[in-house]
């Protein structure tokens, strides 16, 4: 609900003029049109993701090029948007491509990576890339968790310092390119995207 | 501002090495190979043993455990995408290999008389 009114006050924001109030009549159609094209890129990152053959040894090391969305949508939208985007598109994804297991493991790391990525955002003392890199890490971590947790065996906690070097290096990479499309991406789209 | 972020990034690499010594600490060579499925216990086999056995996964999914010379290793498996059997051998106390698809965790543990009578059945 308080992140609704985030999102209410944002657009509200915006109509001033005559003109901009046509734009703003029209503005829960592209709230929904834009959120709707953002969470179907989420999901097509997704699938690209899952078509790279798996080169690592451990499970759950990947890249993590969703993130790349819900990064953008976290700086350039809102905190509120980047999780809707989050939640909606780990839904999606687990009832298309995988199953009530994969959720489990997906909303563990999403929901951890966003709370880390939110905190050092806020703080507004770090680089967007920094923040990734928690992401990344956090994400892992959750995912271990949920891992001891499903497998009833506290031995999943080995793969802890391999995850949580692939985290960072992912989180590097991740930040790196949302920096680089942030930059190419005009500034007064940022509110429609 | 990018001193903050170093110091992060510093701390966050610090943390992984320490994972890494925490967990990779020389562990004594385990004495037995214990599976479990959906975290029930399964089966427990003996590492001074040589056998392949078949391990009966979650939902009709399999993996071939074989130990050979104090090792234990997944060499086939139903699986789709067989990190299991990439994962190589385990022998020492507390490593393991874990196939998710078919809930499938090998275990070493220190002490045979860990066995339990299942064994055999497995």
């Amino acid at each position: 609900m308080m992140l609704l009114r985030g999102e209410e006050r944002q657009s509200s924001g915006t109509g001033k003029t005559g003109s901009e109030n046509c734009r703003r009549d029209s503005s829960s159609a592209s709230w929904i049109a834009s959120r709707g094209l953002l969470i179907a890129l989420a999901m097509i990152l997704s699938w690209a993701e899952a078509q790279i053959p798996v080169f690592f040894a451990v499970p759950g090391m990947k890249l993590g090029l969703t993130n790349l969305v819900v990064l953008i949508a976290l700086y350039r939208l809102s905190a509120a948007d980047a999780l809707l985007l989050n939640l909606v598109r780990i839904l999606l994804v687990s009832l298309t491509f995988g199953n009530m297991f994969s959720m489990i493991y997906s909303l563990a790391g999403g929901i951890l990576s966003f709370l880390a990525m939110l905190f050092l955002k806020r703080s507004g003392r770090f680089r967007m890339i920094t923040v990734s890199i928690a992401g990344g890490v956090f994400h892992n971590v959750g995912q271990i968790i949920v891992a001891i947790v499903v497998l009833g065996s506290r031995y999943a906690a080995y793969y802890l310092p391999v995850l949580w070097m692939s985290g960072i290096a992912a989180g590097a990479v991740i930040g790196l390119i949302s920096g680089l499309v942030l930059q190419r991406l005009p500034r007064d789209s940022g509110r429609s995207i | 501002m990018w001193k903050r972020d170093a110091a992060l990034l510093a701390g966050f690499l610090a943390a992984g090495a320490a994972l890494f010594f925490i967990f990779r600490i020389s562990r004594p060579e385990g004495a037995s190979a214990v599976v479990r499925v959906s975290g029930q216990q399964y089966a427990a086999y003996d590492l001074g043993e040589d056998r392949t056995v078949e391990i009966q996964g979650k939902d009709g999914g399999t993996n071939l455990l074989e130990i050979r010379g104090g090792k234990a290793s997944i060499t086939e498996a139903s699986c789709p995408d067989r990190l299991c059997m990439r994962q190589g051998s385990v022998s020492r106390q507390g490593e393991c290999i874990i196939c998710l698809p078919n809930e499938v965790v090998v275990e070493i543990t220190g002490t045979k008389e860990e066995l339990p009578y299942d064994a055999v059945a497995g």
